[in-house]
């Protein structure tokens, strides 16, 4: 059941999407952030580690959806790792709750240099709708230097490969004037 | 006096559909004995207000939702949990936010409260400064024999999961103890919505567990609706439960597809990942948001049907109807797949009773309960579809339950197309007050909502009750005795919410 199956896929044609394009004064002010000697220890490759700090989990569902087959996040070289150890991006999702505050600074000192820290969602951007609660300190800005917003609630998985994308093109090498 | 009576032997609060009975703290405390002596009285939850304790019970013989209230004097009312273990982890929860301490409780650990917020006691009538102290260290239950040794796991875990701490104690590779440690996404969600309109606090009811946004959605419209006493419209009745079945959709196609893949079989994963990815496409062509967040509202429906949403809807529920069989032959036919799930994670029945587990958890041990028929609402009361029930336990019977249930909504769903009644899609609220619950059935098993509006129709008291607060201590039963390697795989086969129950 499963072979044949497996062999029309083969021959069928993909079920992905084309790509999306990064937005480019994204891209301008990425780029500014970073480094020549960063740039090239990154280079056309992303590791990405997710850390939620405290989501209502819509954005955990776009996030696990960006894996699907109709975005196919890995034919840009952006790949999901278990370990902050691993990860050149931490992408943050939800309000900085106070819970998970340490969690978070740990998982900062555990990602080496040079790395990249987004912010996905509306919650992520400010706080979004809890940041006036004593259980949280905002966005995830108040505990980690963030370099990238992604607004949304939740951002689409379009919206969020936009973002990752504009890190891939920020990290080419700049274009001779 | 059996626990029913004792709790109707209370004075009647007018609270609608279901009447709360308010007790006095002698009779209350004869309620431990009478629940233990009368296992139909199952525990829905537990929460407080300020000097004030309410449960909610489903009367199983009635068929109806009970509540009763008790004044805590001096801080202080008696515990349920000896006779009821759900009620443990709300006692638990109760005292962090409000602190109101169960008197002769199980368990009186912290559990929300990781000693992190600028105050304690964040919900009672005064807070009281937190000293500015370092955070204890959280104590967990102990696990003594030969050999065994921890493993802590969390809050931040390997995959793109929710945060919660899970403490392994295990002998070899088997499992001796799990404990969870959760309340780490704690927003503080239930105070942001006091002193709000129901129509302002909907967004925080939308947000209490994305994936369940519909759901909760729903039970917080339906109990702001019932408070107030207002009828919604008949068309919005339909594209609620419309926007309900599509999210059961999506996320047991979504489950399934991650359980297979926790057993490393990743064809169904990928196929279940795509057709989830058309039934949101579809959500955001008719409702405009892909996971419909924010689209009912109390009086009714925030949009009305896009004009092309049905055919949208109707062409991805055809692509589920068409794979669905085959990948279910592909799931069962092969041995690799079918050894890690059958057998694994096996929950007793006795627990899921115990615990009035709700959902395709307690449907997957024989727990035949599904608020869309007990109590029951509308439109299902005109719809009527199959309750699916397993015997087994186990995973396999959790992602059968679930498949069952997914084809079942494919049903739903088109007959609500078919039969969609014409009219309006929102009604005007009402001014005035008033208390009002509703339990609405979610993917996940039955979410409660539960508020108090003033005269001035502002939220003086409210609580929202994800299923997952009955589920998650199931877990730790079910994968006792099993080998570490599978908690991933029973962990998904349960899919409880962090956010839901962390508030
Ligand atoms: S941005 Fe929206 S979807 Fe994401 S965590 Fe916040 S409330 Fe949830």
């Amino acid at each position: 059941m499963l072979w044949p199956r497996l062999a029309r896929a083969l021959l069928a044609k993909p079920l992905t999407d084309p790509a999306v394009a990064a937005p480019a004064e994204t891209v301008a002010a990425l780029a500014e952030r970073l480094a020549a000697t960063a740039r090239a220890r990154l280079g056309r490759s992303l590791a990405i580690r997710e850390v939620d700090s405290g989501s209502c989990n819509g954005c955990e569902l776009e996030v696990n959806a960006l894996q699907n087959v109709a975005y196919d996040l890995e034919r840009f070289g952006l790949r999901f790792v278990a370990s902050p150890k691993h990860a050149d991006v931490l992408l943050v999702t939800g309000p900085a709750c106070r819970n998970m505050a340490e969690a978070m600074e740990r998982a900062l000192a555990c990602t080496p240099e040079p790395r990249w820290v987004v912010a996905a969602g509306d919650c992520a951007v400010d706080g979004g709708v809890f940041k006036a609660s004593y259980a949280t300190h905002g966005g995830v800005g108040a505990v980690l230097p963030v370099d990238l917003l992604i607004p949304g609630c939740p951002p689409s998985p379009a919206q969020l490969l936009e973002g990752l994308l504009a890190l891939l093109e920020a990290e080419a090498e700049p274009r001779k004037k | 006096m059996s626990a029913v009576s004792l709790i109707r032997a209370g004075a009647p609060q007018g609270a609608r559909p279901f009447e709360r009975h308010l007790l006095g703290p002698e009779a209350w405390s004869r309620l431990p004995q009478a629940l233990a002596a009368d296992p139909s009285l199952a525990l829905l939850a537990l929460w407080a207000e300020p000097g004030m304790v309410h449960a909610a019970f489903l009367d199983e013989a009635a068929g109806a939702p009970l509540l009763a209230s008790v004044p805590a004097e001096g801080g202080r009312y008696a515990a349920l949990s000896p006779a009821r273990p759900g009620a443990i982890r709300f006692e638990r929860m109760i005292r962090d936010l409000w602190g109101l301490v169960a008197e002769g409780a199980v368990d009186l650990r912290p559990w929300l409260d990781h000693g992190r917020w600028p105050v304690m006691g964040p919900m009672s009538a005064s807070p009281a400064p937190m000293p500015g102290a370092e955070p204890p260290q959280p104590a967990f239950l102990p696990a003594e024999g030969e050999g065994i040794h921890q493993i802590p796991v969390g809050p931040i875990h390997a995959g793109v999961i929710e945060p919660g701490h899970f403490r392994f104690h295990i002998q070899g590779e088997v499992v001796v103890r799990l404990e969870a440690r959760l309340g780490y996404k704690h927003k503080g969600t239930l105070s942001l919505m006091l002193g709000k309109s129901p129509r302002a606090a909907a967004a925080f009811a939308a947000r209490l567990s994305g994936d369940s946004t519909v759901a909760h959605g729903w039970a917080f419209a339906a109990a702001a609706e019932a408070a107030l006493g207002l009828a919604v419209p008949p068309r919005a009745v339909a594209l609620r439960a419309l926007m309900a079945e599509l999210e059961r959709i999506h996320n047991h196609l979504n489950d399934w597809g991650f359980v297979c893949n926790d057993a490393a079989f990743a064809f169904p994963h990928a196929r279940c990942g795509l057709l989830r990815e058309g039934v949101l496409r579809a959500c955001q062509a008719a409702f405009g948001h892909r996971l419909m967040m924010d689209r009912v509202l109390p009086g009714g429906v925030a949009t009305d049907l896009a004009p092309d949403g049905a055919a949208a809807i109707l062409a991805a529920l055809a692509a589920v109807e068409a794979e669905v069989p085959a990948l279910m032959r592909i799931y069962e036919s092969h041995a690799s797949l079918q050894d890690r799930v059958v057998g694994t994670g096996f929950l007793d029945p006795a627990h899921a009773q115990a615990f009035a587990a709700g959902g395709f958890v307690g449907r997957a041990s024989g727990r035949r309960f599904d608020a869309r028929f007990m109590p029951g609402y509308a439109p299902y009361d005109l719809l009527a579809p199959p309750v699916a029930v397993e015997a087994g336990g186990d995973v396999d019977a959790r992602v059968r339950v679930r498949v069952a249930e997914l084809r079942n909504s494919v049903m739903l769903a088109r007959r609500l197309l078919a039969e969609l009644p014409e009219g309006a899609t929102m009604a005007p609220l009402p001014e005035g007050g008033g208390e009002g619950t509703a339990l609405i059935e979610g993917f996940r098993g039955e979410c409660l909502a539960w508020m108090r509006l003033d005269d001035g129709g502002l939220i003086r008291g409210v609580f929202l009750r994800d299923p997952s607060w009955l589920q998650w201590p199931l877990l730790e039963a079910a994968i006792e005795g099993n080998i570490v390697a599978d908690f991933p795989l029973c962990n998904k086969s349960f899919n409880c919410s962090y956010s839901g129950v962390d508030l």
